[in-house]
């Protein structure tokens, strides 16, 4: 195994061009557990890291440009962004202890493809895109239409996430994110559930709601929103909210939980993440 | 495969390594320098055991490519203390007894140490959050809790003692 740190997106291409079986990577916090599970090493690691667009976070424009290797702790540490994602800071603020915030990034959560990753319900709630940077030139894509399959992306094997990007949130909203584990920290996902909503007075305006950890992919719940667009919230719209969002879910039994519990769990969370959406939402400017 | 020559500063000092270039830098700390504080646990970031500080930040060595350090300035726990003088959190793990086997001892020592610089009078629920990503399979963490607060405390009281003089 060849380690290289490029230091342009160019020189990083390049690489791939020449060996399109290259794995780039930021945290290694998935790489290097799966390779000591026993995934082959690849021949060549490139490190994102010294990229300098690959890292750090900018808001110019009501626009968010936040570089894919940028570490979660950095994230979840400026104010401007807390202020703005409360949801999508409590999602990545929850992925491992504050070692693995030091070195876990959106990018890497996207890209390692797992069903239960933390911060991709929030970034899609919030309607997030990525710049992928291949030899062709670079393309935006949304960050709903990345996952296709456990541990699997629509990226082609010479592209790479280089940045996402977000837009300030309208007026009067928020998002949030919560996640069901059987202990308060440490743990991967049984349920997760990311709301953002836009308010009017005191209807939604609009609202956009994801599952995680319930079906091969992530999963956009279109009925519950349906449910919420133009309505108060009260007990009948969010009803309809908790039954979309069960019948939506697609779970899989394991350790972590049954079909049955993870429905209606989904159910649960999705209810009380449009709550506290809104609620944060009247507070918001 | 591929050796790699890598520069980093150490617990204050220059130092330069070969390593290969799927090495941790957990075994390259170890086997290269000598530093055998940094503990293998689980290897897959889960326990903390490695826990070193990478320019400011706590990261797993387990976690790292060796060839990843170059430039970066690193401390581990043998560069906690100040010569003979323990670091105030050695000397309250000691006397606190937050340690039996030990093995988990520099890392948590290194994450303690992080948190308090940060937040030098942390609730215990910012402790033990700041410690979740340790752990430890023999004291049941309490003392290890105790011991960072009575740590944090006579931090904040000699560096109040150091301001008045």
């Amino acid at each position: 195994m060849k380690y290289l740190a490029p230091t342009t997106v160019d020189e990083a291409l390049e690489v791939l061009r020449g060996d399109p079986t290259s794995q780039v990577f930021a945290g290694a916090t998935d790489l290097i557990p799966q390779i000591r599970a026993g995934r082959p090493e690849p021949a060549v690691l490139i490190d994102l890291k010294r990229i300098k667009r690959l890292v750090g976070l900018n808001h110019n424009n009501a626009k968010w440009v936040v570089g894919a290797a940028t570490p979660t702790s950095t994230i979840t540490a400026n104010e401007a962004f807390i202020a703005a994602f409360p949801g999508l800071t409590e999602a990545s603020g929850l992925i491992g202890s504050d070692q693995i915030q030091n070195r876990s990034s959106w990018g890497g959560n996207l890209c390692n493809a797992s069903p239960a990753a933390d911060s991709v319900p929030a970034l899609i709630a919030n309607n997030a895109y990525v710049v992928v940077a291949s030899n062709s030139g670079e393309r935006t894509v949304k960050v709903a239409d990345v996952v296709v399959a456990p541990g699997r992306t629509s990226l082609r094997a010479d592209e790479f996430v280089v940045e996402f990007l977000l837009d300030d949130p309208p007026p009067h909203s928020a998002d949030a994110y919560l996640r069901l584990i059987p202990r308060t920290e440490m743990d991967i996902a049984v349920v997760g559930a990311a709301a953002a909503v836009t308010l009017q007075g005191n209807q939604i305006a609009k609202a956009r709601i994801v599952l995680g950890a319930v079906a091969p992919t992530f999963v956009r719940v279109h009925e519950a929103e349906a449910a919420l667009t133009g309505q108060t919230i009260n007990d009948n719209t969010l009803a309809a909210v908790a039954q979309a969002a069960r019948c939506a879910a697609n779970p899989i039994d394991d350790k972590r939980g049954t079909i049955e519990y993870r429905r209606q769990v989904a159910g649960v969370l999705a209810k009380r993440a449009v709550i506290l959406a809104a609620q944060r939402a009247q507070g918001a400017s | 495969m591929q050796r790699t020559h890598v520069n980093c500063t150490v617990n204050g000092d220059q130092v330069d390594f070969l390593a290969t270039d799927d090495t941790s830098l957990l075994n390259a700390l170890r086997d290269e320098l000598g530093l055998i504080s940094v503990k293998e646990g689980c290897g897959t970031g889960d326990c903390g055991a490695c826990t070193i500080v990478v320019d400011d930040k706590i990261n797993c060595a387990c976690l790292m490519f060796a060839p990843e350090a170059e430039g970066l300035t690193i401390t581990t726990v043998e560069g906690m203390a100040l010569g003979e003088q323990l670091h105030p959190l050695q000397q309250t793990f000691l006397e606190g007894a937050a340690l039996q086997c030990g093995v988990c001892t520099p890392g948590f020592l290194v994450a303690a140490k992080a948190l308090l610089d940060r937040n030098p009078d942390p609730t215990e629920t910012e402790i033990r959050y700041a410690l979740a990503g340790n752990l430890c399979r023999c004291t049941g963490y309490d003392k290890i809790i105790r011991a960072t607060q009575e740590a944090a405390v006579q931090m904040q009281t000699s560096k109040q003692r150091g301001a008045s003089t």
